[in-house]
C-alpha cells in the first residue's frame, strides 16, 4: 500500500504533463493563469490543440526537437565505439599502467561537472569550438562512464572463450565484433539507453559552451516556453519526454541490468 | 614472451581511441588548469602563489554556495538513502512484483527535468497548487528560503530509482539461509536487520552514498531550470559560482574553484575508499 502511495507520488509530474497537454490553452489559461492555480488532471474538453501548435503551425519546436536528437545520436554512436574497444582493452587485456588509468577514470567519472567542464572548456576554447554544437559532443564521447560500464559488463564475461576463439587464429578485431559484442548485448543496451538518456538531458553543457540561448537543445529551450506560450507547455514537455520514454519502455531490463552493474565491484 | 608483448600492444592500441580523447578533453587541460591557479592575468605568465586560491576561499559567492552545497549534501543524502533503502525493503518484501515498482521508480530519473520543473513550479509557485490546497498560507516556496526544501524534494524525486537498483541488487545477493537460521535461533525482525542485513548491506550502502553525493553536486540542474541563472540565496550552488566565472571567463577563478572541488570530491572518495578495503569486503 505504501509502495502504491509512493509510486503515484513518483508518477504523478510525468502523468500531470501528459494528461494537460490535451487541454486547449484557454483551459490551461483558466485554471493557472489568473490568481490561484487549481489541480487539474482531466481535461474538461480533449483536443490536440496544443500538439498542433508545436507540430504544426510554429516549426521551431521541432527544429528543437530534431537538433536534440541529432546531438544525442552523435554522442551515443561515438561513445559506444569509444567505450567498446577500451571496455573490451581494460577488461582483458594487460597493458602498461592500465590499473593507473583505470583509477583515473573512475576518479573523473565521479567528479561534479563544476570539475570536468572546466577542462573541456579550455581545450575547445583552444580549438575554437566554443558556441558550436561539437563543442557539447567531443567532450561527451569521450566521458568516462561508458568505459567503466563496458569494462564491468565485459570483465564479468568468461575469458576462456575468448582464449578458445585465439586458439582458433581469430584477429582481436574479429574476436570483439563476433564473440565480446554479442555476448555483452545487454550492457550496449544499457550503455545506448543511459548515454541517450544523459546526452538528452543535458543542461550544464549548453548553457557553459553554447552561451547562446537561441542555440539551446530542447532540454533548456523548455524551460523558457512556459513564460512565452503557456498553452503549449505541456504538449512540448511530452515532446520532450516522448524519446526516452520509449527507449525506456523498450530496453527497460538491460537499462536496470546496466546500472545494477555500475554497483559491483 | 613475444606473444604477450603482442598482447599488450593489441591491448593499448584497442584502448587507444578513448585514452586520446580522454587525455586531450580530461586530463590535460585539467593539468593546464592547476597552473592556471598560480598565474595572474590574461598572459597567465606572472606567477602569484597562492593568491588565487586566497581570493576565490575569501570571496562571499565562493563561500554561500559552499556552503549550500555542502548543507544540501547534508541534508537531501541521508533523506534519499533513507527513503531509497525503506522502499527496497518493501520492494523486496513482495518479489513477485517487484521488477514492476523498480522501473515506477526510475522514471524520473529518464525524463527531462525541464519537463517536469513545470509541474513543479504549478505546484510551488506563490498563485500554485500548494498555497490553494491551504488556506491562509501564502508563501513563495520558489523564491524564499523554501526553495531549499523543494530543492530537496526534487532531488530526492529524481535519485530515488537509482539507488533503489542499487540497494535491491544488494538486498537480493544476502542468502535466504542467513535469515531462516537466525529465525530458527529465535531472531526477531529488528534483530535480523541489525545483525545481518545491515553489515552484509554496508558495501553496497558505500556506494549509494558515494553516488548519492555525486548526484547531490549536479543538483544545480534542477535549481537553474527551477528559478534561472540569479536563485534565492538558499539555493546558490557551486555550479552558479563557476557559471559566473564562465561568463566573464575568469580562468584564474574558474581553475581555482575546479582544483579546490576536485581536492574535495577526491578526499572524500579516498576515505570511502579507505574504510571499505579496511573491512575487506569492496576491491576494484
Amino acid at each position: 500500500m505504501t509502495l502504491v502511495l509512493f509510486s503515484v507520488f513518483f508518477l504523478l509530474p510525468i502523468i500531470y504533463t501528459v494528461s494537460n497537454s490535451f487541454m486547449s490553452s484557454a483551459e490551461i489559461n483558466g485554471y493557472y493563469g489568473t490568481g490561484s492555480a487549481e489541480f487539474h488532471l482531466i481535461p474538461d474538453d480533449f483536443t490536440l490543440e496544443a500538439y498542433k501548435e508545436i507540430l504544426w503551425d510554429s516549426p521551431f519546436y521541432l527544429v528543437k526537437f530534431w537538433i536534440s536528437i541529432l546531438l544525442s545520436v552523435l554522442i551515443v554512436i561515438g561513445q559506444l565505439f569509444v567505450s567498446v574497444t577500451a571496455g573490451y582493452a581494460f577488461a582483458k587485456f594487460e597493458f602498461w599502467g592500465r590499473d593507473v588509468l583505470f583509477f583515473i577514470v573512475i576518479t573523473v567519472m565521479m567528479m561534479p561537472y563544476q570539475v570536468t567542464l572546466v577542462s573541456n572548456y579550455i581545450v575547445l576554447d583552444g580549438m575554437g569550438l566554443i558556441g558550436t554544437y561539437a563543442a557539447l559532443v567531443l567532450p561527451a564521447v569521450f566521458s568516462p562512464f561508458g568505459v567503466f560500464l563496458m569494462r564491468q559488463m565485459i570483465s564479468a564475461m568468461p575469458t576462456d572463450i575468448i582464449e578458445a576463439a585465439r586458439l582458433d587464429g581469430a584477429g582481436e578485431l574479429r574476436i570483439l565484433w563476433k564473440i565480446v559484442l554479442p555476448y555483452s548485448k545487454s550492457g550496449v543496451t544499457a550503455l545506448v539507453v543511459l548515454s541517450f538518456i544523459d546526452s538528452w538531458n543535458m543542461v550544464e553543457q549548453p548553457i557553459v559552451f553554447l552561451n547562446n540561448p537561441y542555440r539551446y537543445p530542447l532540454s533548456i529551450f523548455l524551460s523558457q516556453v512556459s513564460a512565452n506560450n503557456p498553452g503549449a507547455v505541456f504538449a512540448c514537455g511530452v515532446l520532450a519526454m516522448l524519446p526516452v520514454l520509449l527507449l525506456f519502455a523498450y530496453c527497460k531490463d538491460d537499462m536496470i541490468r546496466g546500472i545494477r552493474f555500475t554497483g559491483l565491484k | 614472451m613475444k606473444l604477450s608483448r603482442k598482447r599488450k600492444m593489441i591491448g593499448f592500441g584497442l584502448a587507444l581511441p578513448f585514452l586520446c580523447g580522454f587525455v586531450l578533453f580530461y586530463l590535460a587541460p585539467f593539468i593546464v588548469s592547476i597552473y592556471y591557479t598560480f598565474t595572474f592575468g590574461n598572459g597567465r605568465n606572472i606567477f602569484v602563489g597562492f593568491q588565487n586560491y586566497i581570493s576565490v576561499l575569501s570571496s562571499g559567492a565562493f563561500q554561500l554556495a559552499a556552503y549550500n552545497t555542502a548543507r544540501f549534501i547534508l541534508v537531501g543524502v541521508p533523506l534519499l538513502i533513507l527513503l531509497s533503502f525503506l522502499l527496497s525493503t518493501l520492494i523486496n518484501a513482495r518479489l513477485k512484483r517487484n521488477a514492476a515498482f523498480k522501473s515506477v521508480f526510475l522514471y524520473p530519473m529518464i525524463v527531462p527535468v525541464a519537463a517536469v520543473v513545470m509541474i513543479f513550479q504549478i505546484v510551488f509557485a506563490e498563485s500554485g497548487l500548494l498555497n490553494s490546497l491551504i488556506p491562509g498560507v501564502c508563501i513563495d516556496w520558489l523564491h524564499s528560503e523554501y526553495a531549499f526544501g523543494v530543492l530537496v524534494l526534487l532531488y530526492i524525486w529524481k535519485n530515488c530509482g537509482y539507488n533503489i537498483i542499487l540497494i535491491t541488487a544488494g538486498l537480493l545477493s544476502i542468502p535466504q539461509d542467513y535469515y531462516l537460521t537466525a529465525e530458527l535461533e529465535g531472531a526477531g525482525r529488528r534483530q535480523k536487520f541489525m545483525r545481518i542485513t545491515l553489515p552484509l548491506m554496508m558495501p553496497n550502502l558505500f556506494f549509494v552514498l558515494v553516488i548519492s553525493i555525486v548526484n547531490a553536486f549536479r543538483i544545480f540542474r534542477e535549481a537553474y531550470l527551477l528559478a534561472g541563472e540569479t536563485p534565492h540565496s538558499s539555493i546558490y550552488m557551486l555550479q552558479h559560482f563557476m557559471n559566473n566565472n564562465f561568463s566573464n571567463l575568469n580562468y584564474q577563478r574558474l581553475s581555482v574553484g575546479a582544483v579546490l572541488i576536485f581536492m574535495v570530491v577526491f578526499l572524500m572518495l579516498a576515505l570511502l575508499f579507505v574504510v571499505l578495503r579496511r573491512r575487506g569486503d569492496y576491491e576494484l
